[in-house]
C-alpha cells in the first residue's frame, strides 16, 4: 500500500485518529507522519508516554489531590508549579524534589517501590553522609541491646553514637 | 580521529568485538544520569545555559582523571546532518530524544565505549557499552567515569533520595544497566514469553530491540533494572546478573532440544536465510534482521561454517537507514534502501568466503 498523502512511498505509519466520535484512519509514509504531527508522531512512537503513566498515578494519589488545593506551590528555584509537574511527569530543577517534597514519597513508593536511596554516595559528602547512616544503624541496634537488657553492649554503643554525632554536628 | 572516521566507520568496539558468552549475549550497558546542582533541567534551560553546561562538562573532561579515561571527542548535534545523527542512535551511543532537542551534545571515547550525552533529559548520562556478558566491567567503568567528573561537577544529590534526576523514574542511583540477547531458540521452543514476563516480577524490565513482545524482530532483547532506588549499584547488578544467567541457560538448554528434535527444520530454515541473504536484491529492514538471527543461530550451531558470528550485530546496525545512507553517500527512500541493504548484505558475505 502506498502513502495516502503523497502516494510515493510505500505507508508504513498505520494508526486511527478519533475526534468527537469520528473515525478516521490513516495510512502514511515515515516522512508525511512525521509531518502529519503529534497524533502520527504517536502512532510510530507508542500511544503511552512515560510521562503520562506517571501524571495519571500522581492524579489518583490523594495525598496530592490535597496538595492540589493549595495552588501557590510552587519551586522557588525553577519556578516549576507543582501542577505543571503533574503535567509533565518531569521536574523543573534538583530543588523541585525539596519544594515539592511531602507529596512525592508515596509517588516514589509506587513507581521505585522504596522512598530511600541505599546505593552510591559522592565522594565530597560521603564522608558525612556514611556516618549519618552508620548513625541511624548504631542507633537500632542500641534499641535491640536495651531490649534484650544487654545494658554493657548498650552503654558501648551509646558512647560510639555521641562520638560520632559529635563528628557531623560540631 | 576525524568526524569522518568516527562516523562511517561501520564498527564500534562494541559492534566489532566478541566478549564472553557472545554467543548469546551481544552486549551489555551501563548508563548512569548525573545533574548538577542549582541548574534547571536541560527540559527548562534556555539556549545559552544549556552552552555554558556543555562548556563546563568539556572542561570537567580535560582534569587529569578524566583524560585518562578518554580522550574524548565533542559532537554537537546542531552541527551534524540528520543522517549522521541517525547514524549515532543506531550505533546505539545516543538516545533518539537527544537529537530532537536543541543544545544536546555527545562526548564519545574513540573506540565508542564511552559516550556522555549532554543536555539529553538529563544534564548529563554517561554510558558504557562493552561487546558481550561484561556488566561488571561496564559498571567499574561508569563508576570510575562518574567520579573522576564528580571531581569537577557538583552533581546534586539528597541523601534520602539519591541522585536527583528529571525524571522521577531514574531518581536514587541514577542508573539503569541493560544487557542485549539474541535468543533464537527461546523464540522458536515459544517459550520466550513465559520467561521474559517472569523477569518483570524480580523488577526487571524486558523489550524488544527492534519491535515488541514475541513479535521482537530479530529475536533480540533488552533485559534491564526497572528500579533505581531502594536498591544499591551492586544489588541492581547482581539481580540482573542471575537473571541474565539463567536466560543464557534457557537458551542453551532450547538450542540443544531443537538440534535433537528437531534439527532437519532448523537446518533447512538457515539454510534458506543464508541463501535469500546471498542472494537477494532487495530486502527490507524487517525480514534482513530475522534472516540474519536465522544465519546467526546457524553458525552457533556448527551448521554455516566461514562466516563470522559478528555478522548478526554489525548487519543490524549497518542495515539500518541511517547507516545505509551514510554508506552510499545520499539520501534514499525506503525503495532505494531495500535494493542498497540486500548489495550491502551480499557484499559483507562475500567478505568472508574470500
Amino acid at each position: 500500500m502506498l502513502c495516502e498523502e503523497c502516494g510515493k512511498h510505500p505507508a508504513t505509519v498505520h494508526y486511527t485518529q478519533i475526534v468527537q466520535g469520528q473515525k478516521t484512519e490513516y495510512h502514511l509514509c515515515e516522512s508525511c507522519a512525521r509531518e502529519k504531527g503529534v497524533a502520527a508522531y504517536e502512532a510510530i512512537a507508542g500511544p503511552f508516554s512515560i510521562n503520562q503513566l506517571l501524571s495519571g498515578l500522581l492524579n489518583f494519589d490523594p495525598a496530592v489531590k490535597e496538595r492540589m488545593d493549595s495552588p501557590g506551590l510552587q519551586c522557588p528555584e525553577c519556578g516549576l508549579t507543582f501542577n505543571q509537574f503533574k503535567q509533565l511527569g518531569r521536574f523543573g530543577c534538583p530543588n523541585c524534589y525539596k519544594a515539592f517534597d511531602p507529596a512525592l514519597d508515596s509517588l516514589l513508593k509506587k513507581i521505585q517501590t522504596s522512598d530511600q536511596h541505599v546505593g552510591k554516595v559522592p565522594k565530597r559528602r560521603g564522608g558525612v553522609v556514611a556516618v549519618r547512616r552508620q548513625l541511624d544503624q548504631l542507633r537500632n541496634d542500641l534499641q535491640e541491646q536495651i531490649r534484650l537488657e544487654k545494658y554493657e553492649e548498650a552503654a558501648h554503643l551509646r558512647d560510639r553514637i555521641r562520638e560520632l554525632e559529635r563528628q557531623v554536628e560540631p | 580521529m576525524s568526524l569522518h572516521d568516527f562516523l562511517s566507520q561501520a564498527a564500534s568496539k562494541w559492534l566489532k568485538d566478541d566478549g564472553p558468552e557472545s554467543d548469546i549475549v551481544i552486549s551489555s550497558r551501563v548508563r548512569i544520569a548525573r545533574n548538577l546542582s542549582h541548574q534547571t533541567f536541560p527540559m527548562l534551560s534556555t539556549d545559552n545555559d544549556k552552552e555554558q553546561l556543555l562548556h563546563q562538562v568539556i572542561k570537567a573532561s580535560q582534569t587529569p582523571d578524566a583524560s585518562r579515561l578518554g580522550p574524548f571527542e565533542v559532537l554537537k548535534l546542531d552541527e551534524l546532518n540528520d543522517i549522521d545523527k541517525l547514524v549515532l542512535v543506531e550505533k546505539h551511543l545516543v538516545s533518539p530524544a537527544l537529537i530532537e532537542e536543541k543544545g544536546g551534545a555527545v562526548l564519545l571515547r574513540k573506540d565508542e565505549e564511552i559516550s556522555i550525552m549532554v543536555n539529553e533529559e538529563d544534564h548529563l548520562r554517561m554510558q558504557c557499552l562493552l561487546p558481550g556478558y561484561q556488566l561488571e566491567a561496564a559498571y567499574q567503568l561508569a563508576n570510575q567515569l562518574d567520579d573522576a567528573f564528580e571531581d569537577s561537577l557538583d552533581f546534586a544529590f539528597d541523601e534520602k533520595k539519591g541522585y536527583l534526576t528529571a525524571c522521577p523514574t531514574n531518581v536514587g542511583t541514577g542508573m539503569r544497566v541493560s544487557v542485549m540477547v539474541h535468543l533464537p531458540a527461546l523464540v522458536w521452543t515459544e517459550q520466550v514469553n513465559r520467561i521474559l514476563s517472569a523477569v518483570t516480577h524480580v523488577g526487571l524490565t524486558v523489550r524488544g530491540i527492534y519491535g515488541e513482545g514475541s513479535d521482537a524482530m530479530g529475536n533480540l532483547f533488552q533485559v534491564s533494572n526497572q528500579v533505581t532506588m531502594g536498591q544499591s549499584e551492586e544489588e541492581i547488578i547482581g539481580n540482573l546478573h542471575s537473571v541474565v544467567r539463567q536466560i543464557i541457560d534457557h537458551e542453551r538448554k532450547a538450542r540443544r532440544f531443537i538440534v535433537q528434535e528437531a534439527h532437519g527444520r532448523v537446518e533447512d530454515r538457515v539454510c534458506r536465510s543464508f541463501g535469500i541473504l546471498a542472494y537477494a536484491r532487495q530486502i527490507d529492514s524487517q525480514e534482513a534482521l530475522q534472516r540474519l538471527s536465522d544465519v546467526r543461530l546457524g553458525i552457533d550451531m556448527d551448521i554455516i561454517k566461514g562466516v563470522s558470528a559478528s555478522i548478526l550485530k554489525e548487519l543490524m546496525v549497518a542495515t539500518q537507514p541511517g547507516f545505509l545512507q551514510k554508506y552510499n553517500g545520499h539520501e534514499m527512500g525506503p525503495g532505494e534502501r531495500d535494493s542498497k541493504r540486500a548489495a550491502m548484505i551480499r557484499e559483507r558475505l562475500r567478505t568472508d568466503s574470500n
